[in-house]
């Protein structure tokens, strides 16, 4: 247990006293909250863009603490020789993995309450698109399936490439999914091809299902059920086989 | 336990170690033992198979052939009874970059359930002054010593250092060597590596000289030295003297070569005294107004070094009495394919 908690003590000191972490994690979150909702230039195809922005922000900082943090920050310790060194103290596996994991669900707690009580000042009301209600337990849900599955193609990325080419790839997918995944942009602005493809990757399987539970309060679709399934036990799988630790 | 008290039970055991990667023999059927307390360097060029020998020992790699075994254990099957009891220094890297020494020592010793103080530790190489300082900011030599002082922290029983010295400056080769030393004193065996003849010579009880994965002698430094020696004294004077006229006024049996210019080197007939030799030399020297240079008769570990490595890579006649034996055995193994 100690060997766990200490290593936890370590990852979450190392992302909150990380400037580009936290800016990647808290601060363009909160800022494309602010500012899109409050120059509405996105064709969020509501008269509250607020209420369609902060499920899909929530997606976003999924999205960039499970697969670009945790991606970037395992690459650069593959990088530097940690994980090997790592391997020959009784630190151990499961350990390392689990204080990266509860490392990821704490920041992404974080996260949820900034990003709910900005929301909340800006105006934001839950499932005032539908009935008024929320489903706060199946929006969690979502969210953990899409944690493992970010988590994991984070982790694939980081145990294959060289660090700098890691961070490359990483920020290149993180921006390609924030803007086809739905998050910013609702999947129906997209060419129908290409909305095609975006339902088939977690990114937009994981802001439609927010935008369902916490944006009209319906339930979640079984297509998007499918897809996060589907990458959650895909890319952690393929990533536990792939992963070189040096 | 079970062995018998006059023949103490190797803590690390090296048996006819093969690892291949693809079609490269890194190291080829590689042998050794060390004890408790003893200090053993594995010397040898870059890219003569020490690291990947010690990274086998580590649990990083596995034998193609061949096995290894520490404090008894088999390093990969028996990895999580065995990393508790040895410490580890890579030959580079292996540190979060943005924690500074004492951080990381004092995750490191959380890693244990029975760990030295970090805080002793910081100051025990050094490191106290820049105890916050991240490691990335840390020069090469203090990154050094942190590793070394993170192979420590766990109080092993056996330690593995991959060139300790490399990129140290002179102090910290002092505390380095220290260290060492106090390892050997509280009964840690050490293995380390090192391609610097010097550091083997200082910090070794043993020295196992390895090329292309091959060991080619094993013994106390002095002891190779010593075996190697072949009784040749070498001096310098003026570049291109008749040593042909040299040979005829120290007797027929005697051997002189220049092996660069103003240097040689005089092979005395089997036997002769040494001092008488000298002297002769010396009275032919002034006969002919002729400076000596340096002077010498024994051999140090770097000629033996090079006398080793040198006439490995030829097939021929062993260069020294104390390696026919351990030629004889290597004849006998296969060759890298």
């Amino acid at each position: 247990m100690r060997p766990l908690l200490a290593q936890l003590r370590v990852e979450v000191t190392m992302i909150f006293t990380n400037g580009e972490t936290l800016f990647l994690t808290l601060g363009i979150p909160v800022l494309f909250l602010l500012f899109f909702s409050g120059v509405h230039v996105l064709p969020t195809g509501t008269s509250h863009p607020v209420d369609f922005l902060v499920p899909g922000i929530l997606a976003l900082a999924v999205m960039s603490t499970a697969m670009t943090a945790l991606g970037i920050g395992t690459g650069f310790e593959r990088g530097y020789g940690v994980l090997k060194r790592l391997g020959t103290t009784p630190l151990g596996r499961p350990r390392l993995l689990g204080a990266k994991i509860l490392t990821v669900i704490g920041v992404e707690l974080v996260q949820a309450v900034v990003l709910v009580l900005v929301g909340l000042t800006l105006g934001w009301s839950p499932g005032r698109s539908g009935s008024g209600g929320v489903l706060v337990g199946v929006a969690a849900g979502v969210m953990v399936l899409g944690t493992i599955a970010f988590g994991g193609i984070g982790l694939l990325l980081a145990g294959a490439l060289k660090p700098l080419v890691n961070l490359a790839v990483v920020n290149t997918l993180f921006v390609i999914l924030l803007l086809l995944g739905g998050m910013l942009i609702p999947l129906a602005k997209l060419p129908g091809w290409l909305a095609d493809l975006s339902k088939v990757l977690p990114a937009s399987a994981l802001a439609d299902g927010l935008h369902a539970s916490l944006g009209s309060g319906t339930a979640v679709s079984g297509r998007d059920w499918l897809v996060l399934g589907v990458w959650a036990i895909a890319a952690p799988m393929v990533a536990g086989l792939t992963f070189r630790w040096e | 336990m079970e062995h018998l008290a006059d023949a103490p039970a190797p803590v690390v055991t090296c048996d006819e170690l093969v690892i291949r990667y693809g079609d490269l023999v890194a190291v080829d059927g590689l042998s050794f033992r060390a004890l408790s307390g003893e200090v053993v360097a594995l010397l040898g060029p870059n890219g003569a198979g020490k690291t990947s020998t010690v990274e086998t020992l580590e649990g990083y790699r596995k034998a193609s052939a061949g096995s290894v075994a520490v404090l008894g254990l088999d390093p990969r099957r028996d990895h999580a009874s065995l990393v508790p009891r040895i410490g580890v220094m890579l030959q580079r890297g292996g540190v979060y970059p943005m924690l500074g020494p004492s951080q990381v020592l004092h995750l490191f010793a959380d890693y244990y359930d029975d760990a030295e103080d970090p805080d002793a530790l910081v100051d025990l190489v050094g490191l106290g002054g820049v105890q916050r300082t991240p490691w990335r900011r840390l020069s090469g030599g203090e990154q050094q010593r942190l590793s070394l002082a993170l192979a420590l922290i766990g109080k092993p029983e056996v330690v593995f250092l991959d060139e300790p010295t490399a990129g140290v400056d002179p102090e910290g080769r002092v505390v380095v060597r220290e260290i060492i030393a106090g390892c050997r004193q509280r009964g840690i065996c050490v293995i380390l590596t090192t391609h610097e003849l010097a550091e083997a010579e200082r910090l070794a009880d043993r020295v196992v000289i390895i090329d292309h994965g091959r060991k080619l002698a094993e013994d106390s430094p002095a002891a190779l030295a010593a075996g190697t020696a072949d009784g040749s004294i070498r001096f310098t004077t003026d570049p291109g003297i008749d040593t042909g006229a040299l040979v005829l006024a120290m007797g027929d049996s005697v051997g002189v070569d220049e092996e660069s210019p103003g240097s040689y080197r005089l092979r005395p007939p089997p036997g002769a005294a040494i001092p008488t030799v000298v002297a002769n030399l010396a009275g032919w020297l002034a006969e002919r107004g002729l400076a000596l240079g340096d002077l010498r008769t024994g051999q140090s570990l770097e000629e033996a070094y090079l006398a080793i490595t040198g006439s490995a890579g030829t097939s021929d006649a062993p260069s020294g009495p104390g390696l026919d034996g351990r030629r004889g055995q290597r004849a006998g193994r296969r060759s890298p394919r």
